[in-house]
């Protein structure tokens, strides 16, 4: 019989990877994802599979030593919130620049600034059109479930070492501070060294003789080489554009109207569905799971069919002009949602369907 | 069965871990269940309050804006949480520095006076397991054999010798929770 347990979503990303074989976290607390280190850190995995759970001095410190156990083909992970995720940019267009995976969990607070403990959804911006410089992405996995939270652990590795890029986990308050039932997978081992060097030719695992140096960098003088660096990493993204792209449709078949949202925004739109249904209103919901790369199709075809979309989300309007890009502007798309670390309720959100969409 | 709660008083009277044995009671009755807390400086001081449902089917939101039952332990939470009873829902508090009775004649309204209890009981920790009993005996929504399976799972093993005096704070509970006419 599976073992189903009560958690939060901050531990079980704690235990999720400790069971999938992590190697390594590296980590700096802040509210409301400290869970994660202090679950880490009362499992002692280090005794148990050799997991490296360590607190850095800043988060700067955190995701530099994630660029480091990166290099080495290891899997390696951070987590934080807004403020901490804003120092990693850095951290995080290098990691992308030098072709290294793993993974960062962005527990989202209300900003800008120091902001608030609260919930919110307002980085979408920074995860998916990337807070760092250049041209890089983050593929994004917006969990909507303490079960999600736990499951994208091992999606967001594999999609980091299939890709060589950095993955964000983008969660927030809600997702991270609630407790639900979770099913846990089965311990998996980690690595070994040879199975490291037999599939990533590319991690410096130390120079053996008459092997090629292995270099992990993202500098290169020679602007034609980066130029054509740089068309690698797009064909590289087109590919995850194609083959990534993840949803889910809730009550979409005969809707009139749309709601978009990801993440906590999305169960409680869900629950918005409910009552517009009983209401005698169609609604549907599609709700993103990969924001980057995002539902750009699904969308689109939806649009053909509803008379206008409402883009819920934690924020002043972020999410909505990826909408608008994949609707072509052919029907209306409004954006609600309460700032700073304020939900709203599934009542809010029906309202503001009725006035922005249904009436408007 | 859904049952979608709010509880709702001050940090440290064991708001968060009341509802935290609740929704355990709920998975050890195979049911789903959420726990969505109000975290931060609360838990040290101030409001605390926690929204718990419980469900044979899959939980939509775990944020409400109304609910079935309302669980009241003080003044600032009757303020803020007795218009948001459903109609017809059903409203539990504690009269301890209560100055401003429930008024809603739509909704059923029951007072437990658990912290005189606890108090006369020289077990003050108990305070919010007789408040649980007063729960589950106008709202039976999981049996007290499973929520003394939850306390077991929510206690780490070196308290679990304090499960007894906890039961006997579920029934007594259940002994002193009575009905309340609202005046108009």
């Amino acid at each position: 019989m599976k073992e189903l347990k009560l958690m939060k979503g901050n531990e079980a990303i704690a235990h999720a990877a400790i069971r999938y074989g992590v190697d390594g976290y590296f980590g700096y607390p802040i509210t409301p994802q400290s869970e994660v280190m202090e679950t880490l850190m009362a499992e002692k995995p280090w005794d148990t599979t050799g997991m490296v759970v360590l607190q850095a001095e800043s988060e700067v410190a955190s995701i530099n030593m994630v660029y480091g156990g990166a290099g080495c083909g290891k899997r390696v992970m951070t987590s934080s919130s807004s403020p901490g995720v804003s120092l990693m940019q850095e951290g995080l267009t290098y990691l992308a620049g030098s072709e290294l995976p793993c993974v960062v969990v962005n527990v989202v607070r209300g900003g800008p600034g120091l902001g608030t403990i609260q919930p919110a959804q307002s980085d979408y911006f920074q995860a998916v059109k990337g807070g760092g410089h250049g041209d890089y992405k983050l593929i994004t996995l917006a969990p909507a479930s303490v079960q999600e939270m736990a499951d994208f652990v091992e999606d967001a590795f594999e999609l980091a070492f299939k890709y060589r890029n950095p993955v964000m986990i983008l969660s927030d308050g809600i997702i991270g501070q609630m407790m639900e039932k979770v099913e846990l997978k089965e311990f998996k081992p980690r690595w070994t060294p040879e199975y490291i060097e037999e599939n990533f030719p590319w991690a410096t695992t130390g120079k053996k003789k008459g092997q090629e140096r292995r270099i992990i960098t993202s500098v290169e003088l020679d602007p034609y080489v980066m130029e054509d660096f740089n068309y690698r990493l797009q064909a590289k993204y087109k590919a995850c554009e194609e083959n990534e792209v993840r949803y889910e449709k809730i009550m979409c078949d005969d809707a009139e109207y749309l709601l978009v949202a990801y993440g906590s925004s999305a169960r409680i739109c869900q629950k918005s569905v409910e009552i517009a249904r009983e209401k005698g209103i169609k609604v549907g919901m599609l709700r993103p799971i990969t924001l980057y790369p995002f539902p750009e199709k699904q969308l689109k075809d939806l649009a053909a069919q509803v008379k206008g979309i409402l883009s819920v989300e934690m924020s002043a309007g972020q999410m909505i002009e990826d909408i608008k890009l994949a609707v072509e502007c052919k029907i209306p798309v409004q954006h609600y949602g309460r700032l700073g670390g304020i939900i709203h309720s599934p009542g809010e959100v029906i309202e503001a369907l009725e006035q922005k969409i249904i009436g408007g | 069965m859904k049952e979608e709660i709010i509880i709702a008083g001050f940090g440290g009277q064991g708001v968060l871990s009341m509802g935290k044995i609740l929704a355990y009671s709920g998975v050890m009755q195979d049911m789903e269940v959420s726990w969505m807390p109000s975290y931060g400086p609360e838990m040290r001081g101030g409001t605390a309050n926690v929204t718990v449902i419980i469900s044979d089917d899959k939980i939509s939101s775990p944020i409400l804006h109304e609910y079935d039952t309302a669980i009241i332990l003080n003044q600032q939470s009757m303020d803020k949480f007795e218009a948001h009873v459903k109609p017809g829902g059903t409203l539990i508090y504690d009269g301890n520095g209560i100055t401003h009775h429930p008024t809603r004649k739509d909704i059923t309204v029951y007072r437990i006076d658990a912290t005189e209890e606890a108090a006369r009981m020289r077990s003050v920790k108990t305070f919010n397991m007789i408040v649980l009993g007063g729960y589950l005996k106008v709202k039976p929504v999981v049996k007290i054999e499973n929520v003394i399976k939850g306390l077991k799972k929510s206690l780490p093993e070196r308290h679990h010798h304090l499960i007894p005096m906890n039961e006997k704070a579920i029934n007594r509970g259940m002994e002193i929770i009575h009905e309340m006419e609202v005046e108009a």
